[in-house]
Parts: structure tokens; sequence; C-alpha cells
């Protein structure tokens, strides 16, 4: 009787050091979009002289599409790291402009860096709902095939990009 | 050169709190108290004097912030909210040191064990989330606090909140002092009550304060939300709710001493896991700071030797501590054990909801939030037998009672409850089924309490009373942070008896820029959960004047 106590505790510690050594975050909410291809859509240019960004673009190359506003205060921190990502793996890296708007964010693209090939304007969030995407700044993979194959939530940092992004693009490559 | 001192001051504590367990001399908590204040006195010094060369003020601070939130946004972030942790924890040891009453053994033993938290936790702070870490070279202009938190709910909340957290911890030194010392008699109750309340009226504040900054800074247009890092601090509140009566019952009449020594282990074992769940990234919520799986694996290690090592003492030394007297199953003694179940259970289903969602998630079973109608479908019909419970308990006898007296005693607000309920029912309010039993179960404690207080026709029912809303001006804002490009939502509140009319602004129109989308809520009612959260504090308070020592 006495010691319920401390074996429940046990169990419940021992449970919660599994959770942190195999280092994965379970507070991050998998996509059920992973392994399917994305979704069909067509987004006007965000801003002049500037592509748009629709789902025809990703097809022939691995590409990486970043979900990211001017408001996100996350995205500022990735621009250095998709820029390096789009220079060293030679990608295209689309911006998908969540409930943006073209001043804010052209203002915000040569403050903080832009990186990106083309950006679609995805002004009622609708596009982002159909990639499932749950927060700004999200960034996908998406294979030659057009084919999700992973979603990275939160600022990508260079340290993603080795650990994460250049193995995975290696291998999408092959 | 100052903060360079807080440094130092902070190494020292840690060198301190590592002599106490092993060190009787009076002095050592007083020592320790100096010495994190200082260190937390030049933090405070740095964020105010915006030192940029500080790592910490540049990533949470702003030259154009004001004075008021630039102090409080030494608490805004986890580094500085962790030292605030170990003030705190200084604080309480420093008054356990200088409280008279307590025999010098229990006291020793009771400031050794404290000495031991506060060495783990300084380490912590030392190791891994170290405020006075600078930056090279040093930026001219800092970062910012998250706009959310520039409020003065910050300046009250986590001081409130953190006083009572820590508060536990008295209690769970009183609890490992007892097992060490294998005594747990009502002379140890007396002397741990006081220490309980304190941290309970600190805590019920800091929860209260924390629903009134939610409702009107958030915008959410609510108190409480079952969000994790809520419930962290609810299962606390819980356990020493539970904990403040059950000492009571050791202390009057020498029964559940084992029983009392779990909850105030348990109580702060729900602080300690609340601050892991929160600072380890194992749950995600707005409360939530910015994660590092290397804190979180050092909260876990210091967890487990804290409540791991209480309890397995526990397991030991229990056993051999005796239970005290017995008494009959209508009795005060009785009541007040099944309030205790009650709040266990309470306490219980707040966890299971909590870690659910973690464990569905950890064996990849998909993600799932569990939010309100979980807790409104497990806790509301226990809050009906609960609340019955309340209203009867103060009437019933010490040690044997008997069925009948309680009856005839409690018959009189029970007609009038019953009555009251029959009008309310009547009312064109049949929709609002649950509100009104809420009221008359309401009415029913306010009723017997009352009946037993006087023991004579207190008759008294919160009446709900809706005025007319007439056609002043409210001001509500949307206030945009330049540093963070971030708009936060500021409520317009307009009080009408015990009602509240909240008005928040949206969205600005897309087409037409000059139109905003506002919302207006009534929240008939409302200002008794602040009334009633402000009276439970109150009431402690005023418990806490009353001397009650061992005969």
């Amino acid at each position: 009787m006495r010691k319920i106590p401390f074996i429940l505790f046990i169990l419940l510690a021992g449970f919660f050091a599994v959770l942190l050594l195999r280092g994965k975050d379970p507070a991050v909410v998998e996509s059920a979009m992973i392994g399917k291809p994305a979704p069909v859509f067509d987004l006007p240019a965000a801003l002049k002289g500037k592509a748009g960004f629709s789902s025809r673009n990703l097809h022939g190359k691995p590409a990486l599409v970043n979900v990211f506003a001017s408001w996100c205060l996350a995205c500022r921190v990735e621009q250095g790291a998709l820029e390096k990502i789009a220079k060293a793996e030679n990608i295209p890296v689309y911006g998908l402009n969540y409930k943006d708007t073209p001043q804010k964010l052209a203002a915000w693209l040569q403050k903080f860096g832009d990186p990106y090939t083309a950006i679609g304007a995805d002004r009622d969030g609708r596009t982002a709902i159909d990639w499932g995407v749950y927060g700004v700044p999200e960034t996908f993979v998406v294979d030659a095939e057009g084919v999700i194959r992973y979603k990275h939530v939160g600022a990508v940092t260079e340290n993603d990009y080795r650990d994460i992004f250049k193995p995975l693009l290696a291998e999408l490559k092959k | 050169m100052i903060v360079t001192l807080g440094h130092i001051a902070l190494m020292g504590a840690l060198v301190v709190s590592l002599l106490q367990p092993f060190i009787r001399r009076k002095g050592l908590a007083t020592g320790l108290f100096a010495l994190v204040s200082l260190s937390f006195a030049a933090l405070v010094y740095a964020h105010a004097s915006d030192d940029f060369s500080v790592l910490n003020v540049v990533e949470n601070s702003h030259s154009l912030k004001p004075m008021i939130y630039k102090i409080s946004g030494v608490w805004g972030n986890h580094e500085g909210s962790m030292l605030l942790w170990v003030w705190m924890l200084a604080l309480w040891g420093f008054c356990v040191e200088r409280a008279k009453k307590i025999p010098m053994g229990l006291k020793a033993r009771v400031l050794a064990v404290q000495g031991m938290i506060g060495f783990g936790f300084i380490l912590f702070i030392l190791l891994t989330s170290n405020p006075f870490l600078r930056i090279t070279p040093a930026p001219i202009e800092g970062m910012d606090l998250n706009p959310v938190l520039q409020d003065p709910g910050l300046a009250i909340h986590p001081p409130l909140l953190y006083t009572g957290y820590v508060g536990f911890s008295i209690a769970f030194c009183f609890a490992v002092a007892a097992l060490i010392e294998k005594k747990v008699d009502s002379a140890w109750a007396a002397h741990l009550r006081p220490w309980v309340l304190a941290a309970w009226v600190a805590l019920t504040a800091g929860i209260a304060s924390g629903a009134v900054w939610a409702y009107y800074e958030l915008g959410w247009g609510g108190f409480w939300f079952w969000d994790p890092v809520e419930n962290a601090s609810l299962m606390p509140w819980l356990a020493g709710t539970a904990l403040l009566h059950s000492v009571a019952v050791l202390e009057k009449r020498n029964a559940l001493g084992n029983w009392t020594i779990f909850l105030a282990i348990l109580a702060f074992s729900f602080s300690l896991l609340g601050t892991f769940l929160v600072r380890s990234g194992i749950l995600t919520s707005v409360h939530a700071f910015a994660n590092d799986p290397a804190r979180g694996i050092f909260i876990l290690v210091l967890l487990t030797v804290a409540i791991g090592g209480a309890f397995l003492f526990y397991a030991w030394h229990a056993p051999k501590v005796k239970s005290g007297a017995g008494f009959g199953m209508v009795s005060r003694e009785a009541a007040l054990l099944l309030n205790n179940v009650f709040l266990f259970t309470f306490c219980a289903t707040v966890l299971m909801g909590t870690l659910y969602p973690v464990f569905l998630s950890a064996l990849d079973l998909g993600s799932v939030s569990v939010g309100p109608p979980y807790y409104m479908a497990v806790l509301l019909p226990l809050l009906l037998p609960f609340t019955l419970l309340m209203g009867a308990a103060p009437s019933v006898t010490w040690h044997k009672g008997s069925p009948a007296a309680l009856l005839e005693k409690l018959s009189v607000p029970f007609m009038l409850t019953g009555m009251a309920l029959v009008v309310l029912f009547t009312l064109p309010l049949r929709d609002k089924a649950l509100s009104l039993l809420g009221c008359g179960m309401g009415g029913w404690v306010v009723v017997a309490t009352l009946h037993d207080l006087w023991k004579k026709y207190g008759h008294k029912m919160p009446r709900s009373y809706y005025g007319m809303v007439d056609g002043d001006y409210m001001t509500p804002e949307k206030r945009w942070y330049p540093v963070d490009q971030k708009m936060t939502s500021e409520v317009a509140l307009k009080m009408d008896g015990f009602s509240l009319l909240y008005l928040v602004m949206g969205e600005q129109d897309k087409d037409e820029p000059e139109k905003w989308v506002v919302r207006a809520y009534h929240h008939p009612l409302v200002l008794w959960i602040l009334l009633g959260a402000l009276m439970i504090a109150g009431g402690g308070l005023v418990s806490l004047t009353d001397r009650r020592r061992p005969s």
C-alpha cells in the first residue's frame, strides 16, 4: 500500500525519461500529409515582379515549401538558413505567404532576406488548411513527384539543415 | 560589475545550500536568502538599466519598454523565472528559520531538506539556465518582451503563483522530516498548518490573478481553458486543499497521519511536475517556455531524486508511523476524509486529462487534445455530492456524531434550499437547468454554512440580477507593438451588477479598412468567480491570524 506512490511515480518518471531521451517532441502534431501528394492549388503572386506559386511548380525536382508571414516572429530567423539550403542544394524554395499584405511583405523581405524562387499569396489561409498547416512557420519537403516527404514545424536553423534537410534531400536526389 | 556580482552571489548560494544538510548552524538559511536576494536584485538591476551585454536582457527587454515591464520582464522568461523560483524558496526557508515556535530538531531537519532542494535548483540554473550569461559584442538594442506579457498581470501573477508553488516545499520538507523522525502527531500538524495555509492562500490568489489576466488581456473571453499549464497549477492547489483539511484532522484528532504526509509530498510533487512539464517541452501550451531537452533531463533527474526519494522514504518509514485515533462513520473526521477522497479524485482526473494526449502521441496512437468537454463530463457530476458535503460538513461533530442529530440540524437549510430550487425552476429559464442547479447548490452551501454559524435562520440567496445595459462608451483597443510586429487585443469591460459586458476587437475588414469586427459578450455573474476567489484567499488569511497552537 505504502509502496504504490513510489511505483507509480517511477513509472511516470521512466515514461518521461523515454520521451525526453529519444528526442521526439511529442508536442509536435505530426502531419497526416506526409507520403501524400501535395494538394492542388494555384496562388496568385504575392508581390509584383515575382512569380506566384501553384501545385504545377512541384514537379520534376525536389523543393521546399515554406509557410511564412511578415507578422510571424520566428519566420525572421530562418531566412538565412533557407537561403543557404536553396543555394547549397540548388533547389527551389517556394513561399506560401500566409494571411499577409503585399506592402508589409515587401518591407519584411527587404529587411530579413528573400530566399524564395516564387511566393504565392494565401490571403484567406485556405491553401494552408489544405496543406495541414497549424502554425507559421512550417516547412515542407516535396520530392520530384510532388509527394510531401517531410514537414518541419518552427523555424529552420542551420543545424536542422545539417541534421535533417541535407540527408533527406540527398536521398531524394538519388 | 553588478551582474558579475549577482552571478558570484548565486554561486555562493550554491555552496551555502550544499552546506545546509550537513551543518546545523543557525543563520545558514538567512545567509542563503541574502545571497539569492543579491543575485536576484542584480538581475533586476541589469534589466532596469538596459544592460544589453547580458543575453537575458537582450532577449527579453527593450530600452523603450516602460519601467514596470522592465522589472517584471525579469521573470517573463525561463531563466529569470527560475531565479524567482529559487528566491521564493530561499524566502520560505528564511521564514522557517525565523519562526520561533518550531522545535529545534524539526526545524533543522526541515531546513536540511530545503537546502537539498535549493541546491538542486541553483545547480540547474547555473548549469542550464544562467541568466547572467554575457554576449559580445553587446547589441545596442534588445529584442523586447512578448507583447502579451506586457501587462500589469505579469507583475502580479507569477510572483503570487510561485509563492504558492514553492510554499508547498515547506510542507514537503516537514513530511520528510517527520519520516526521518518517524513521528507524526498533532503537534507536528499544528506546526505545519500555518505554512500550508500561507502557501495555499498565495496559490489561490496566484491562480485567480492568472484567470483575470487571461480574461482581460488575452482576449479569449474566459477565465479557464483547461490548458495543460493551467492544470499544472490546479493540481497542487487541489492536493494542497486536501492537505489543508487532513492537517486539520491530524491536529485536532491525531488521525490520518500517513495520509497527511502523503498529501504533503504530493502537493509539492505537483508543483515540481508543473515546473517540469512547462519547461521540458513535453507539453505545448500558451504558457510553455522555450524548450531545451537538456533542461528537461536535468529537471527530470531533480524530480526523480526529490519526489522518488520522498516516496521511497514513505514506503519504508510510513508503516511504522502510528496511525492514531479512530473515528465513527458520521463524524467530522469522516467528512474531511470524504472531502479528501473527492479532492484526490479531482486531482487524478486533471492529471489524466493533462497527460493523456502525451501518452497517446508517445504510443503513436495519434494526436488529441483533451478539452473542457472531458472535464465537464467527469468533474460536474462529482461536484454535486461534493457541494452537498461542503454544506453539511461544518455541522458534523468530531469523533462520533449521530446521523439523526445531523439530519435535524440540517433540516432547515435543506428545506430552504429545496424551496429555492423549486422557485428557481419555475423561472422561465428551463434551458439553463444546469446553471440553476449550480445556483441551488451554491445556495445550499451558503445557507447551510450560515445556519451552522448562527444556529438560526440566516436566509440569503445569491440572486442573479440582469440589469439594463446602458449606452456608455467602452474602449476596446488593438495595440500594435512595432518591435514584435504584433497586435494584441485589449478588451473593454463594463461592470453591471455582478455581470460583465465584454468587448474585444477582432480583425480589420479587408475591403473597408475603417471597419473592424467587434465581438461582444455578456457574462452574467462572472464577478462571483472573482469574489469567490478573493473570499477563499481572504478566508485563508483570516485563518492564518488564528494562532491555534498544540495544547
